[in-house]
């Protein structure tokens, strides 16, 4: 039986077909999600090598796992988590750790009174369209995502990178919603502290005010 | 609203959840206070460049091994097929 694949057959189908033992459509499936997986690898460990034992890793739990998957949530939530998970470990590795647990650093959920204020604040020299195109700049954001402690370098990728909702990010991650915007605002200040200490225009620097505006 | 609790509706506020009432008051707040403008510009513009950004690409040698991997375990849950 040939079955018409396509890039609009949705997920759900070929998800049933590969369960029924359709080779085509669980590779439809993998071509599909493996650039994601390895560009969320890649962006978490910043080692091919690692990237590409994840990204198989990944697949592979995937094929294993297929009969598991019911659909609760998306495939490609489902699939991220298995990849999240896969490269914490990893990460976890390399500190000495064996856990992979992501809530024994759980900040409460409530606890935005720690949020570092901005401090170097300006207006970048150039737009985002005219920065994407240099080198250069791929290399400083690159950078700044590692500096990020990797809790909050995840949830970033999952929900900036990879767009998944703040749900999605919660239920991929296993922890809590306010847990996840507590660590996505986190990231974003920090990546933007970064980023614009070298985009800023050191000639429009402001003085923060938040200690005394109202 | 003051600065800081402007910085902790920046999510919803940059995600466009945030409930109208508050947003008018963001706003507001914006309006009489230019570093509170331009880190909302800031921030809308490092998720722009990383959303934006050239997307990374599998080795094509590694894309191979792993779909052979991938075959090669199929075949031992599909035995028949």
């Amino acid at each position: 039986m040939t079955n018409p694949l396509t890039l609009e057959t949705p997920d759900a189908e070929l998800v049933c077909l590969a369960k029924a033992g359709d080779l085509d459509a669980f590779e439809a499936l993998t071509n599909r999600y493996e650039q994601r997986v390895y560009g969320l690898a890649i962006r978490m460990l910043r080692q091919e090598q690692d990237a590409e034992d994840v990204t198989q890793q990944t697949f592979l739990s995937v094929l294993e796992n297929l009969e598991g998957f019911r659909g609760e949530a998306s495939f490609s939530t489902w699939v991220l988590r298995i990849a999240s998970h896969a490269a914490l470990k990893i990460i976890r590795k390399r500190k000495g750790l064996n856990t992979v647990s992501l809530e024994e650093a759980t900040e409460p959920p409530d606890d935005f009174n720690s949020i570092p204020h901005p401090e170097f604040i300006a207006d970048w020299r150039q737009s985002p369209e005219h920065l994407v195109e240099r080198n250069e700049v791929r290399r400083l954001l690159d950078e700044a995502l590692t500096r990020l402690d990797e809790k909050h370098r995840l949830v970033f990728i999952l929900r900036d990178v990879e767009g998944l909702s703040i749900q999605e990010t919660a239920a991929a991650l296993d922890v809590s919603e306010g847990n996840v915007k507590v660590r996505l605002l986190r990231a974003r200040l920090q990546l933007r502290e970064d980023l614009t200490r070298v985009l800023g225009d050191p000639a429009r620097q402001m003085i923060p005010s938040h200690h005394h505006h109202e | 609203m003051k600065c800081e609790e402007l910085l902790a509706m920046l999510n919803e506020y940059v995600d466009g959840t945030v409930d109208p009432a508050v947003c008018e008051e963001f706003e507001k707040h914006m309006a009489g206070c230019n570093p509170c403008q331009v880190v909302v510009d800031n921030i809308r513009q490092t998720i722009t460049l990383y959303k934006d950004g050239q997307p990374y690409s599998m080795p094509v040698q590694f894309r191979e091994r792993m779909r052979d991997a991938l075959r090669k375990k199929w075949k031992e849950k599909f035995p028949a097929k």
